[in-house]
């Protein structure tokens, strides 16, 4: 089974609200060596002009995931998870996660392109908040290796 | 204090760092961000998929090499768009583990907009890990 090249364009669902936990904040900055105080503590947040502590800039992964899990199960999407390596990640910000938000992501598939037999599938989760304004595009290109 | 835009220089060094993983890393990060692909912590399930042994989330590597970028930048906040691409795994070894090496330097200026555009060299044994791998930083 190869990638559906009709799943370019497709634009997904929106995922089930994400809330932004204080503490999840903490877990996650702590897994990737942030040791800013404005990652962990409230205080130094509010010193820096922030209402609660800020995620590290890759935090919005753990957002985005809902919706790469939505592709990957999608019915006629023939991507074989066990085929998947992760290519390229980007994120682009409006402005930072805070702890607090609640933040809704919908995936659409920008671009699928055949390469030496590999499929290359770039993902773009928009990620807003409760208000619907934008906070963080996260762009996954997945590479789904071809039948060997 | 937060760097001056127009001080910096293409080529300048602004942040170095080196950070130890160990399998512990992994365990840490799959429960933090739910990335619970065994070939993070399971070597005979990576060896299945022809890999040496169990490697690092790449999204791992991402994240910390960031890092010395957020401490020079003073803020997370200042980190606008962030970006890199996969080149080569990081193996953790159970015992001796892995250090991965970050150097961060100055790859653009835009004064005018005051953002600062940080190329970071990401390396494990001495061969990159990440290419293209960019944070643009607000010193607004």
């Amino acid at each position: 089974m190869s990638v559906n090249p009709e799943l370019q364009g497709r634009v997904f669902p929106p995922v089930a609200p994400y809330l932004v936990g204080r503490e999840k904040v903490r877990e996650f900055s702590r897994a990737v060596f942030a040791t800013n105080p404005i990652n962990h503590d409230p205080e130094a947040a509010r010193a820096a002009g922030h209402h609660d502590v800020v995620a590290p800039p890759t935090f919005a992964v753990v957002v985005q995931e809902a919706t790469l899990a939505q592709l990957l199960a999608e019915p006629d999407g023939g991507i074989d998870f066990t085929r998947v390596v992760h290519g390229d990640q980007r994120f682009s910000y409006t402005r930072p996660i805070i702890a607090g938000d609640e933040l809704t992501a919908t995936l659409a598939v920008t671009s699928i392109k055949s390469l030496g037999g590999h499929s290359m599938v770039t993902a773009e989760s928009t990620i807003v908040d409760a208000a619907g304004a934008h906070v963080v595009t996260a762009i996954s290109t997945l590479v789904v290796r071809g039948d060997e | 204090m937060i760097p001056v835009v127009t001080a910096l220089t293409v080529g300048d060094v602004v942040a170095e760092a080196s950070f130890a993983l160990t399998r512990d890393s992994l365990v840490r990060y799959a429960g933090a961000s739910g990335d619970f692909n065994p070939i993070h912590y399971r070597d005979d399930v990576a060896q299945s998929v022809g890999l040496s042994g169990v490697l690092a989330h790449g999204m791992l590597t991402m994240g910390l090499a960031v890092q010395p970028v957020v401490d020079w930048a003073g803020d997370p906040a200042r980190v606008v768009d962030y970006q890199v691409r996969f080149t080569r795994p990081v193996f953790v070894d159970a015992a001796a583990g892995a250090t991965v090496a970050v150097v961060a330097k100055v790859g653009a200026v835009d004064p005018e907009a005051l953002i600062a555009r940080i190329d970071l060299t990401v390396t494990f044994n001495g061969a990159t890990v990440l290419g293209k791998a960019q944070a643009r930083v607000n010193l607004a």
